[in-house]
């Protein structure tokens, strides 16, 4: 029996990666660490509440370069989730679809969130810092 | 699900109230809405956190309890916990395909929803009636 060379592959052998799917990878991810990390903010507040030596202690915590660190990545995550909700807004509306359209949204969103990112703590610093 | 060609179901019938999550399309429903909430509620939020940076515990207190902060966040936590309620609830029916571990891990989601959703929001109400 010989075999077709050009009859339909499955999707699964021909996929590649490509900027949408890793985008929505991404977006479900930041999704993911943005739900743990509201344990943060409810730490946050129990800790405004409870007094000033709680609230010292997570002061302490955020001044931390691991703080510091994990607040930068939950910045861009919440920014990032939140220009990718937009987009998906766009597409819920039916909107975007084409093929030139979907992938600068696609990029627009990856780095507008950059740059906001960058933007927010450039401004955090200048207020924080003041006081 | 075997719908056999002598179903007595109508199209319809077998639409209704089905998928993963068997409500239908309500949670797609309230999943943007909350995101549109949260949309709204970003600048105002990220207002509120710029003004406590560098702050102190009173400081704290005093700007987490005044009435218009503390409904802010109010809303920004109610709207988020349910997000990432619905948000993971997704990502469980995506990829936990036993029937009794993917029912124990929606009501452990539901849980920590709304433990991280409440305890957050008692701590801004305990703020505003004064510590």
């Amino acid at each position: 029996m010989t075999v077709s060379t050009n009859r339909p592959l499955s999707p699964f052998m021909t996929y590649r990666w490509t900027l949408t799917m890793a985008m929505s990878f991404v977006h479900r991810a930041t999704g993911v660490a943005l739900y743990v990390g509201t344990l943060l903010m409810a730490w946050w507040l129990i800790a405004a509440a409870s007094g000033p030596a709680a609230y010292g202690a997570i002061q302490g915590f955020t001044a931390s370069w691991i703080g510091r660190l994990i607040l930068l990545g939950y910045t861009w995550a919440l920014l990032h989730h939140m220009l990718g909700g937009l987009r998906h807004f766009v597409w819920d509306l039916g909107y975007g679809f084409g093929a030139a359209e979907r992938e600068w949204i696609t990029r627009a969103t990856l780095i507008g969130s950059i740059t906001l990112t960058v933007v927010i703590w450039v401004i955090a610093y200048a207020a924080g810092g003041a006081r | 699900m075997s719908q056999g060609s002598g179903s007595m179901r109508t199209p319809i019938g077998r639409v209704r109230g089905l998928g993963a999550a068997h409500s239908g399309t309500k949670d797609f429903f309230r999943q943007r809405l909350t995101a549109l909430a949260m949309l709204l509620l970003f600048i105002p939020a990220l207002v509120v956190v710029m003004m406590l940076l560098g702050r102190n515990h009173a400081a704290a207190v005093q700007i987490l309890g005044s009435p218009l902060v503390a409904v802010i966040m109010i809303l920004f936590i109610i709207a988020s916990a349910w997000h990432m309620k619905l948000g993971m609830q997704v990502v469980i029916e995506d990829y936990v395909h036993d029937e009794k571990l993917k029912l124990a891990a929606i009501i452990a989601n539901t849980f920590f929803s709304a433990a991280v959703g409440l305890a957050s929001i008692y701590a801004i109400i305990k703020l505003s009636s004064g510590v």
